[in-house]
């Protein structure tokens, strides 16, 4: 009696006991299993292939207009690549609007080449002209690889255009009444396995926003920002705002702006 | 039109490492498309690698292998300067050949 008594409380005792480092021991160990994958896969990341391909596209004479995109002005000038990513989205006099590269691009793409802009937006991701602009992502942003985030925000629109991104970020609404903020708001938060950066401040959000475009392994593809922002909204239940729309623009000034410092090492390797 | 490899080599001491990364789509013929008809199978068979024309690798892919792949190997030799020649064939009989030089 005594010892049929005795025996099960002892055992949830050192269960108990047990339990806790075991937990707490799993939790780092996937952390670490994730960076170990990350740094197994980093050597060969294929996010290389569409550099080089973009780095093509972009000296090639394509479109109606037989041009390239030499002349395209990312914000330092006609032709100037290096260093520009860190600086986008920006406002640009010509267009009078506030840019992010994608749709910097599509500009360019029309007024160079004479290709349509608003039929690649409509165009889905990973085919026909989005494939090209997938690999110049991949190629302007490898060219400030490792280099200091440093939006402007100097021009009255770009203040703007950082307030409509806050707002932005922290809308609720869908049926399950998510924000970006709800996953992205918060130091320490996990979804699954996976580490979710804080994106309202640094080191958070250059680790978020600075690793995109990415190749990711999951869909054998390279996701430009606008790719990853249209699944975030997917993940929330919400309508997507639209390809290089004013509402993901300003997403992308909130989050850039608060990358301040940071580093980019885009086009990074994704899971 | 296949896309080029990028191909890094470096020797160390008596040992040359070769680093490849394969532009391939790598269709495994199992997957469905959204009309639910079966994508093709498009894979890379044989893919080589010579050092100044002698063969240093040579494997046979099946569709096992993920798109875009990774290869690295290393062979005994090899110094700075030396030609490293990769080339693939694949079911489709497309054929690819990319070379670097050993850093």
């Amino acid at each position: 009696m005594k010892s049929s008594l005795y025996g099960p409380a002892a055992l949830a005792a050192l269960t108990a006991l047990a339990l806790f480092p075991l937990s707490a021991a799993a939790q780092k160990s996937t952390a670490e299993g994730i960076a170990e994958y990350r740094a197994m896969l980093a050597d060969g990341n294929p996010a290389e292939l569409y550099e080089a391909k973009g780095e093509l596209i972009w000296k090639q004479a394509r479109g109606p207009k037989n041009a390239s995109l030499e002349k395209c002005d990312l914000g330092k000038g006609p032709g100037v690549v290096k260093g520009t990513f860190v600086e986008l989205p920006r406002f640009f006099a010509d267009t009078r609007r506030v840019q992010d590269l994608e749709s910097r691009l599509l500009t360019c793409m029309e007024q160079l080449q004479g290709f349509n802009a608003a039929d690649i937006a409509k165009t889905s991701f990973g085919t026909g002209e989005q494939k090209t602009i997938e690999s110049l992502v991949a190629y302007i942003s490898g060219e400030s690889r490792g280099m200091s985030f440093n939006l402007p925000q100097a021009h009255a629109q770009e203040k703007l255009m950082y307030e409509v991104g806050k707002k932005v970020f922290y809308l609720r609404g869908g049926p399950y009444d998510f924000s970006c903020a709800s996953c992205h708001g918060e130091d320490n938060k996990r979804v699954r396995l996976q580490d979710l950066p804080n994106l309202t401040k640094e080191p958070g959000a250059s680790t978020g926003f600075g690793a995109w475009p990415a190749y990711r392994v999951s869909s054998g593809d390279l996701w430009s920002m606008q790719r990853r922002l249209n699944d975030c909204y997917r993940q929330q239940r919400f309508p997507f705002p639209g390809y290089a729309s004013d509402a993901t623009i300003a997403l992308g000034v909130y989050m850039g702006v608060n990358s301040k410092g940071g580093a980019s090492t885009a086009p990074a390797l994704k899971r | 039109m296949s896309d080029p490899m990028r191909i890094r080599a470096q020797a160390q001491g008596d040992k040359t490492t070769v680093r490849v990364l394969v532009s391939h789509e790598m269709e495994s013929g199992q997957r469905k498309d959204a009309a639910g008809k079966t994508v093709p199978a498009w894979f890379i068979q044989t893919i080589n690698a010579t050092w100044n024309g002698k063969t240093v690798m040579s494997a046979q892919w099946g569709t096992a292998v993920s798109k875009n792949p990774f290869v690295q190997f290393s062979f005994k030799g090899g110094k700075a300067g030396d030609k490293i020649v990769v080339n693939w064939v694949d079911n489709h009989g497309d054929k690819r050949s990319d070379e670097a030089l050993v850093a």
